[in-house]
């Protein structure tokens, strides 16, 4: 039987199977990325959420620094980038969900559940933010 | 000639000896995550710019308290198989590879511990 850890052979050249800069970008390609990054932010994100747990636990004067970090613009902004990455990951989720049931395979359906989950993820940070800087008396 | 006996269909974990358990996992947590999320986006938006005290006191609302943890475990079990997957999928040599895939378990580990001890303080710390 051959061996395949064995001596290297001269391999003929075959072509290579064409990756992604080979393709025009789909909509349902772009948001399968999306989903792998909003993932991967939300993987270490979870720093974040630690971090404001902690500074709970330990005490007011901790709590008042860590808090300070997310009150400036870069702060919010970081707080705004992970609802967005929240809800365009639970979304694409729930696209998932259709899809591992068997539904929505047909091209239409495949662009409109891919389109609707990222404008749908926008529409829900941007409402909830405003919510937040109403509630805040921002307005 | 079938050379295989019922076995392995009774079993039904395939040559990589854990059959659907990772995909099976990784819905069941994202079901959760689903619903224990926007109690997440709920919680913060609730405490967006509150002092110590009010936090304090929310947090150790047993309620609150327990949906925390939930989002804690079933996050954290959700997230190490996500990573799992991207490390499977973009790393080839076996060195790195066994290296991130521990680093990955560690990171999820510390998170879950660091979190839960945080929200068991803050119910029970006084």
């Amino acid at each position: 039987m051959a061996d395949a850890s064995s001596k290297p052979v001269a391999r003929p050249q075959r072509p290579l199977s064409p990756h992604l800069q080979i393709y025009t970008p789909l909509i349902n390609m772009v948001m399968s990325i999306l989903h792998r990054l909003t993932g991967a932010a939300l993987y270490f994100g979870t720093l974040l959420l630690a971090w404001w747990l902690i500074a709970a636990a330990t005490g007011p004067a901790y709590f008042d620094y860590v808090s300070s970090w997310f009150s400036p613009w870069y702060g919010q902004a970081v707080l705004i980038g992970y609802t967005w990455a929240l809800f365009h990951h639970m979304l694409g989720g729930v696209r998932h969900f259709i899809w591992d049931l068997g539904y929505g395979y047909d091209l239409r359906t495949v662009d409109q559940l891919s389109w609707g989950s990222g404008a749908l993820s926008l529409i829900i940070t941007g409402l909830i933010w405003l919510g937040v800087a109403f509630a805040r008396g921002g307005f | 000639m079938a050379m295989r006996t019922p076995l392995k269909t009774a079993r039904q974990l395939g040559s990589a000896k854990e059959g659907a358990d990772h995909f099976w996992k990784q819905r069941v947590t994202a079901v959760a995550n689903l619903v224990l999320g926007l109690f997440l986006v709920w919680l913060i938006a609730s405490l967006v710019g509150a002092d110590h005290a009010t936090v304090k006191a929310k947090l150790a609302n047993p309620v609150i308290a327990l949906g925390l943890l939930a989002l804690i475990v079933s996050g954290t079990v959700h997230m190490r198989l996500g990573m799992q997957t991207i490390i499977e999928d973009y790393v080839h040599k076996d060195g790195s590879k066994i290296v991130l895939l521990m680093l990955n378990t560690f990171f999820a580990a510390a998170i879950a511990l660091t979190s839960v001890y945080a929200i068991l303080k803050l119910s029970f710390g006084g």
